[in-house]
């Protein structure tokens, strides 16, 4: 292969650079961070398709079962998710012009909004285990369990980077125009937020 | 060739630091390579000794060298595991991939180095999990198959566990490897002048990237129907078994080509080094691993012909499954055809570069048998499929990945080893092959079903025979370790491009700088331009 250096090019100051330029980063970060959303829909895909095999195995198991979640807690955490989502996407749009009170409190705002969903939820599943409503009582709770648990565990993982964006912001690193965390975070929170869109209607608004 | 990234002889090599953090906590991708590199060596090799000790129990018909039969059970599935997810899945695309992505397409690292360092550290605590699990190892078999996996008492949790912690990292390595392949290539290395190991190794970064997850949630499944006493795979509970199966080869079918499509990628770069040819049909061998990678997808239902699915099912996977021979065969005629007119040389490489064509089309073809709906329902289970899958894995993955030890061993170590020794393992692990998996064709065509420690006295000779191959192929593995080491610790130092490859990673000092490039190339023709100038 012929090739020749970059000495003396408009490249010379990058390719003597040992770091990646800032934009270079920028993009890898966020086309990495799609393609890990897309494993992350996957692994969602597998609950998915087991939810539809035996919802259509045992359909009336299915209505009759769902009618024991707590509809109004659930729609009380999807308008939090929801509002939560639109609070990020401030927090990206402020850190992007650099003003650092506004993340933060936008930021504050998501990771408080991530918490209420938590203790709702806790509080949904508390009342279950009082009733003796387990994950082996049958197919549709096992699915019910599984699949808000595992939404569960990826909201706490979202909040511990909302927190981590916080301590970002705090020590002034967005304002310097370096916003790339706080956008990735906040792709991530989005797709918390999305599949609870698709979970909510799956479990509490059927038949 | 202009050999603009001369030799500085003041340069820092990047094994020049010593020192335990230095390793452990280094993010150079080519540090964290060799990391791979020894560690799924080590695996290697633990599972290849459980093989032995399987072969070594069938000798006779009857159950002498296990005490009972789930330790036979037990072993074949500690080596099914250590093979499959230990070794072959992170195998090449980790440690190879690692090493070599970012020295071929010019770039000083991979995109995110530090979640490098992670994906290494997740695979460890994977296999550290794993070893806490041989105290007490589960006996049902690689596949985790349901219900058994669920009623047996051996220690199913804690092996599924420490597959699925190791998928973490498969997905973080091949998200990297996408991203670097996309957004670090040098000035002028275009898409179609990338080598064909970065080809191969982008294709296998998104097979991890699909089907991974899918893996991940099955495994994940199988540990709650376990612990949380779910009823998911279980008919008594309402649950269904083929799910199981359904999961399990979403993830598993398309893994077999992330465990053989690095092997392409390394086969296409040998052969033209040692024929001093370009590679013939560049483009149809770089998109025909898109096509295996894509069609891989929509195969699964063939593990499973014998599972109660519907026929109409059946018959139109069984024709999916036929046409991923068209890209493969693709892939071989244009390697015999780069190898035509050829003037070839015979390095250790390059004669197991030569193998891999060779055993790998056999494995290929006895494919198509087991594809084809009819004849998979008399071989199904049998020593037919077991021969089948050693010819492509052995004969395919493992055959490439022992040509890039050899291939890329000065590189690695700027140093060498005994060619005529490496020659002499090549033709005992060619032989002892052969003679290990050959019967087995027959011995599963007449019917000896896979998995059982015991069998009737008809097939003990064929048997015999496979367990002498075997010690003929450990024999061989073992002088080619031994080789490997030495050559380590041998003065012999090559000059920094034996071969005199025109790929970008040869065009610098062997091993390479810290910071591979001082300057960045700027790429000007393709790699594969021999005998032109």
């Amino acid at each position: 292969m012929s090739t020749t250096t970059a000495d003396h090019t408009e490249d010379h100051a990058h390719a003597h650079g040992h770091g990646l330029g800032e934009a270079v980063t920028h993009d890898a970060a966020k086309f990495g961070m799609w393609l890990f959303l897309g494993t992350e829909i996957l692994l969602f895909g597998g609950l998915f398709a087991a939810y539809a095999l035996f919802r259509a195995k045992y359909p009336d198991l299915f209505v009759e079962y769902h009618k024991n979640l707590d509809l109004e807690k659930g729609v009380f955490n999807t308008f939090v998710l929801l509002f939560s989502s639109f609070t990020m996407a401030l927090a990206v749009l402020f850190a992007q012009r650099k003003k650092q009170l506004y993340t933060t409190i936008f930021l504050a705002i998501t990771f408080v909004c991530g918490a209420i969903f938590a203790i709702v939820k806790y509080f949904e599943y508390a009342h279950k285990f009082e009733d003796h409503i387990y994950p082996s009582k049958n197919i549709f709770y096992a699915l019910y369990y599984m699949t808000t648990g595992l939404h569960m565990i990826h909201v706490f993982i979202g909040m511990i980077i909302i927190l981590a964006l916080l301590g970002m912001n705090m020590k002034g690193k967005f304002v310097k125009g370096r916003y790339t965390p706080v956008e990735v975070g906040g792709l991530y929170w989005h797709l918390v937020d999305l599949i609870w869109i698709y979970l909510f209607p799956l479990m509490y608004l059927i038949g | 060739m202009a050999n603009g990234i001369a030799a500085d002889s003041t340069y820092e090599s990047y094994l020049a630091k010593k020192g335990f953090t230095a390793w452990a906590l280094t993010t150079d991708h080519k540090r964290i390579g060799i990391m791979y590199l020894i560690t799924i060596s080590f695996f290697f090799l633990l599972a290849g000794v459980t093989a032995l000790l399987m072969r070594y129990e069938l000798l006779t018909p009857e159950l002498d060298f296990f005490s009972t039969t789930t330790q036979y059970n037990v072993a074949f599935t500690l080596h099914g595991s250590l093979m499959v997810f230990f070794f072959i899945v992170p195998g090449i695309a980790a440690s190879l991939g690692n090493f070599l992505i970012p020295l071929m397409i010019g770039a000083r690292d991979v995109a995110f180095p530090r979640l490098n360092l992670l994906s290494y550290w997740v695979y460890l605590v994977g296999t550290v999990i794993l070893m806490t699990a041989l105290a007490q190892p589960a006996d049902t078999g690689w596949t985790f198959y349901t219900p058994y996996s669920v009623e047996t008492g051996t220690n199913v949790i804690l092996i599924t566990l420490g597959v699925f912690v190791l998928g973490f990292s498969s997905i973080l390595t091949g998200m990297n490897f996408i991203v670097t392949v996309h957004k670090l290539r040098a000035p002028g290395m275009t898409w179609n002048r990338l080598p064909l190991f970065i080809w191969a190794s982008y294709a296998t970064a998104i097979l991890q990237l699909l089907a991974t997850p899918v893996v991940g949630i099955t495994l994940l499944l199988l540990i709650m129907e376990k612990s949380l006493d779910i009823g998911f795979f279980d008919p008594a509970k309402g649950g269904d078994p083929i799910l199981f199966q359904n999961f399990f080869w979403f993830y598993s079918h398309p893994a077999v080509y992330i465990m053989v499509i690095p092997a392409f990628g390394i086969i296409s770069e040998i052969i033209p080094v040692f024929a001093r040819k370009p590679i013939f049909g560049y483009r149809a061998i770089a998109y025909s691993s898109f096509a295996i990678a894509i069609i891989s997808f929509f195969v699964w239902l063939h593990h499973m012909f014998v599972s109660g699915i519907s026929e109409t099912a059946a018959a139109i996977f069984s024709f999916l499954t036929m046409l991923v021979a068209i890209p493969t065969a693709i892939k071989v005629f244009n390697w015999l055809a780069t190898l035509y007119k050829g003037s070839i040389e015979f390095h250790s490489s390059m004669l197991y570069a030569l193998s891999f064509i060779f055993l790998f089309t056999i494995g290929g073809l006895t494919g198509v048998f087991l594809g084809a709906l009819a004849v998979d329902v008399h071989l199904h289970d049998t020593y037919f499929v077991v021969a089948h899958m050693h010819y492509v894995m052995i004969g395919g993955t493992v055959m490439g990945f022992f040509g890039a030890l050899h291939f890329w061993y000065p590189k690695w170590f700027g140093k060498t080893f005994n060619e005529l020794t490496a020659k002499a393992s090549w033709f005992l692990v060619f032989v002892g092959f052969n003679v290990t998996f050959f019967p087995q064709f027959f011995m599963g065509y007449q019917g000896m079903p896979r998995r059982y420690a015991t069998y009737p006295e008809q097939f003990q000779s064929a048997h015999v025979l496979s367990t002498y191959g075997s010690w003929i192929l450990g024999l061989g593995i073992f002088i080619m370790t031994v080789n490997l080491i030495a050559g380590i610790f041998s003065r012999k130092v090559p000059e920094g491009n034996p071969y005199k490859s025109l790929s970008l990673e040869w065009q610098m000092p062997s091993p390479p700088p810290h910071n591979n490039f001082e300057d960045i190339p700027i790429v000007t023709d393709w790699t594969y331009a021999y005998g032109k100038k």
